[in-house]
């Protein structure tokens, strides 16, 4: 039994948590060094952090959750990526939802929705 | 379909088969993660949504301090690599260095959680509550579930530590540490997300 | 003396007044189901089943044994929610012009309220998660699911959110806000009563349950099927509850955070969906609805698997175009998430938003178009026998179309600008549940009775039921839909134009045909148990089925097969009565099983203890439960001694007796 829950279980080694610790302290870092000291414009920082935390993402998820495609029979990376889709969904499809019903029914609030009485 | 082939016609398994129930479990639990997940993108959705509605009270710039953030940042991205360090123990069966590392791992969340409450508090001192704006509600809600589910698996440490003092590295042992494993790096995913969209996006 | 203050703190806001003594109504109801309550309880007391029922049942994490409950419980809130219905349909009839029927509007809403929410959580989900419990692991040919204690907690907290509803008909109100519990109605201001706060507990343990319940159903189909049975070998039904669980992980999540921001607007006085301070009332609405539509699915995609599988076995052949209709329900099962907002396109998210959300949702009907013609396909020149569940198939097929083709019309939205929040569309979404689910749902528990009980169920009063329901639902909603296409509004409890009366009384009297349907069903129950040796089957497969769930006994051992059948087929069981395959009659082996444990009752009492004290603000008991349930939990973690085997002998034995029933039979 235990050794079966070892072979069919994901784990990393020594090399493949230092690599992922290393990558996600500059990944890290670099963003908050970035927005305090106001290195490019707003939007060019924005696109930046973003892409950072993107990448950082996926490396958490192959360095430290070691997804990748043989573990479970791929099931593990077919969920993440289903999930990942789902997440995208839910939240881009709320903000640009409600991104036209505010600038439709209330278009005199600017961007938001602020000050309301 | 299989008439094309020699027909196979062995029809039951007449021998003891070993059902690994520690594969399905961390399958499930995987699975449960990912639901997590989309309560988090919940959150995220409704934090983008209401995260311009000031209402007249406070906006991030005014209220967010990036050095804690990144403070914080800090300590949790250590004990992650010092959960993974727990991880490489329990493969090489040292009980003593799985629960060393495992009780640093839980001092370290601590200090996050610790860290966490205090800029609540300092923020309701300034009048920054979560019943302020609808902003301020979306951002201690979508921090605080964060901060609720590291508080989680730090009992869930805990127990553990109980645990693995009581029955060493059991499989059933090992299959819930690495249950926790996926459980703590996955907060680490998300507060990805806490510190780029909410607390950088948020002051630039 | 006591104080007030002490007494607050102690019993929160409940007081006298909260019980409703006053209501005619509420107090015979309470009387009689008091009534019914103690008899039973005495009856289980006198004849000392207790043990055996906390023994043998409620502990019980035997898929088949907890899959059987969660139909009880399916078939005791059906009755409930239908005695809803039958009060809104009365009122509906004679509240008109000067005459304001029985029900003003504050206990109407609450009807309607109940009504929708039982119907969709406390019956259609219990029903589906049964029929799913009990019947996918014997397709699959697994020994139980993958997490059999999980299996057993999921469904007593389904009950526990199931008595919260039920409590509130007795101590306190229910919510008015509507079956999904909308704000601004449900915000503090508006509804500071208990109302609200019942839905929100009741639905937030439920919903525990059924996600968790998915996260089992799932793993259980990807890590536990038989040798051989490949993802395009598995049973239509097992594909179907494998996507409907798939998307329940999808979307109960949403579902569970909406709640909860609700929640924190109501206790603890954040601002998500208030109307000042920030908040969006209609992101609640956004929220919602991203599970809400997706849940349809989550509800009708198992049902077009108990439709495949019934007209797969009836005919006597092969499914028509089974990957196909695999294909149809995994692009059903993404688009589903991809169509929430045919909502509330009148909210007034503008032209590209609700062009996207139209189009997606009409691209949904071509899957489904595509589901019905395999039906057709499987049905041509098939040897078609005329049983009650091929009977719900031919129902379903007639009844079904037509709603999904109103359900197109309203998803064009100048369409639904106009049909919006009119009865035509209430019309439109029974004609797809009644139709679809519940049609289903009756002739799932017709063809897998016999599995279940080792009896049938009796074909007369199954014809009745069939016929009540079928005539009911026309008679009832045809009315309805030509009121709503008139321009009738939802959820009002008095009319003011005479003319329209007439409909509401034929769609009266068609909701009386139904019930006839209801009883004729508990009846025919009845009538099949005092009956079951003319009815018994004791060749465990009584309708010459296709799948594995056919290949053992009626009703299975615990340990469901005593070898673990190995797949070559689509239709494995078919294939091995074909190619002559011979049940091992010796050689068994000890089975290694799950144990019984009192822990999922226990954490589910206290859960709903836990909610009781929340929703009347008795914040000691509040504090007291929440803690028990966690050290409950984890104390729960400790017990590392959970399975067991079944003796050889014992396997043996069963399986000895199964034989000479076979050869007696043959």
């Amino acid at each position: 039994m235990s050794h079966a829950t070892h072979a069919a279980a994901p784990h990393g080694s020594r090399r493949t948590y230092l690599i992922g610790f290393l990558l996600s302290v500059v990944l890290t870092a670099g963003p908050f060094w970035l927005v305090i000291n106001h290195v490019f414009d707003p939007q060019t920082t924005a696109l930046a952090i973003i892409v950072a935390a993107v990448v950082q993402i996926l490396v958490h998820t192959v360095c430290f959750l070691h997804v990748n495609t043989s573990s479970e029979g791929g099931w593990t990376l077919l969920a993440y990526a289903f999930t990942a889709v789902l997440v995208l969904i839910v939240i881009i499809g709320s903000l640009w939802i409600m991104y036209h019903l505010n600038s439709n029914m209330m278009p005199m609030m600017g961007s938001g929705m602020d000050a309301q009485p | 379909m299989s008439a094309e082939t020699v027909p196979d016609t062995t029809f039951f398994v007449t021998e003891e088969e070993h059902h690994d129930a520690g594969g399905a479990t961390l399958l499930g639990f995987w699975i449960y993660l990912m639901s997590d997940a989309l309560i988090f993108a919940t959150l995220f959705a409704t934090y983008g949504v209401l995260s311009g509605s000031f209402a007249g009270g406070p906006s991030p710039r005014e209220i967010f301090e990036l050095p804690l953030v990144a403070l914080n940042t800090a300590i949790l991205l250590v004990s992650s690599i010092t959960y993974g360090f727990a991880m490489i123990a329990m493969q090489e069966g040292k009980l003593g260095g799985t629960k060393a590392w495992l009780a640093i791992t839980g001092l370290l969340g601590a200090a996050f959680v610790g860290i966490e409450l205090y800029e609540f508090s300092t923020l309701i001192h300034e009048g920054a509550t979560p019943q302020t704006s609808a902003f301020l509600s979306a951002f201690f809600t979508l921090v605080a579930t964060h901060g609720l589910h590291v508080s989680f698996g730090i009992l869930w440490l805990v127990v553990m530590l109980v645990q693995l003092s009581q029955r060493g590295l059991h499989p059933e042992n090992q299959r819930r540490l690495m249950c926790l494993s996926m459980f703590w790096h996955f907060l680490d995913v998300v507060w990805i997300g806490v510190f780029t969209f909410v607390y950088l996006l948020g002051v630039l | 003396m006591f104080d007030e203050s002490v007494i607050k703190t102690i019993f929160g806001r409940l007081t006298w007044e909260s019980f409703p003594v006053h209501e005619p109504i509420l107090l015979v109801t309470f009387i009689v189901v008091m009534t019914l309550g103690l008899g039973i309880v005495a009856a289980v007391t006198k004849y000392k089943l207790w043990g055996f029922l906390w023994r043998e049942w409620f502990t019980s994490v035997d898929h088949k044994k907890i899959g059987i409950m969660y139909m009880i419980l399916g078939i005791i809130m059906l009755l409930r929610g239908f005695a809803d219905a039958l009060m809104m349909r009365a009122q509906q009839a004679i509240a008109f012009g000067a005459s304001e029927g029985y029900l003003n509007s504050h206990h109407y809403d609450q009807i309607f309220s109940a009504h929708g929410t039982i119907m969709i959580f406390f019956v259609a989900i219990p029903l589906i998660v049964g029929l799913v419990n009990y019947v996918m692991p014997l397709q699959i040919g697994a020994r139980d699911v993958a997490f059999p204690f999980l299996n057993n907690l999921s469904f007593w907290l389904t009950v526990a959110g199931a008595l919260l509803v039920m409590v509130s008909l007795f101590v306190g109100e229910f919510s008015r806000g509507g079956w999904l519990n909308y704000v601004p109605v449900t915000n503090l201001q508006n509804s500071p009563d208990t109302g609200p706060d019942y839905y929100l507990w009741a639905l937030q343990i439920a919903g525990v349950g059924t996600t968790l319940s998915a996260i089992n159903m799932v793993t259980t189909i990807i890590k536990m099927r038989a040798p051989g049975m490949s993802m395009m070998k598995m049973p239509i039904f097992t594909w179907t509850a494998l996507c409907s669980n798939v998307l329940a992980i999808a979307i109960f999540p949403v579902l569970t955070g909406a709640f909860a921001l609700l929640m924190l607007d109501r206790y603890v006085g954040t601002n998500f969906f208030t109307n000042d301070l920030g908040g969006n009332p209609m992101m609640y609405w956004n929220l919602v609805w991203i599970w809400g539509h997706p849940e349809v699915y989550v509800l009708v995609l198992p049902v077009f698997g108990i439709y495949s599988e019934i007209t797969s076995t009836f005919t006597g052949k092969r499914l028509f175009g089974y990957s196909s209709m695999v294909y149809a329900t995994v692009v059903i099962t993404i688009l589903s998430y991809l169509v929430w907002l045919h909502h509330f396109f009148t909210m007034g998210s503008g032209a590209s938003v609700n062009s996207f959300f139209g189009i997606a949702t009409m691209v949904i009907s071509i899957p489904t178009g595509a589901k019905i013609f395999n039906w057709l396909f499987t049905m041509y020149r098939g040897e078609i026998r005329y049983e009650l569940p091929m009977m719900w198939v031919v129902a379903f097929m007639l009844t079904f179309v037509v709603g999904g083709m109103t359900g197109v019309l309203l998803a064009v939205p100048p369409a639904d600008f106009v049909l919006h929040n009119s009865l035509f569309l209430v019309a439109h979404f029974h004609n797809v549940i009644i139709g679809g689910v519940v049609f289903g749902l009756f002739a799932g528990m017709d063809y897998w009775f016999p599995k279940a009980f080792g009896f049938r169920l009796d074909r007369f009063w199954g014809k009745v039921t069939f016929w009540g329901w079928v005539i009911g639902y026309w008679v009832a909603w045809t009315p309805i839909y030509i009121v709503g296409l008139m321009g009738t509004t939802r959820r009002v409890n008095h009319f003011d134009d005479p003319s329209l009366q007439i409909w509401f009384v034929i769609a009266a009297i068609g909701a009386v045909i139904i019930l006839i349907g209801i009883l004729a069903f508990v009846i025919q129950i009845a009538v099949s148990i005092i009956n079951r040796d003319k009815l018994r089957d004791t060749t465990g497969d009584p309708w010459n089925g296709r799948t594995l769930e056919w290949s053992t006994s009626s009703p299975p051992p615990a340990y469901n097969f005593a070898f673990t059948p190995q797949v070559h087929d689509l239709d494995a069981w078919y294939d091995m009565k074909d190619r002559g395959a011979e049940r091992p009659v010796k050689g068994f082996l000890p089975v290694h099983m799950p144990r019984n444990t009192g822990a999922g009752v226990i954490l589910s009492g206290l859960a709903m203890v836990l909610g009781f004290a929340m929703v009347w603000y008795i914040w000691w008991l509040a504090a007291l439960s929440a803690g028990a349930l966690l050290i409950g939990g984890i104390i729960h973690t400790f017990n590392y001694n959970r399975d067991y085997h079944i003796p050889a002998d014992e396997v043996a034995e069963q399986e000895d007796a199964r034989t000479k029933l076979l050869a007696a039979g043959a």
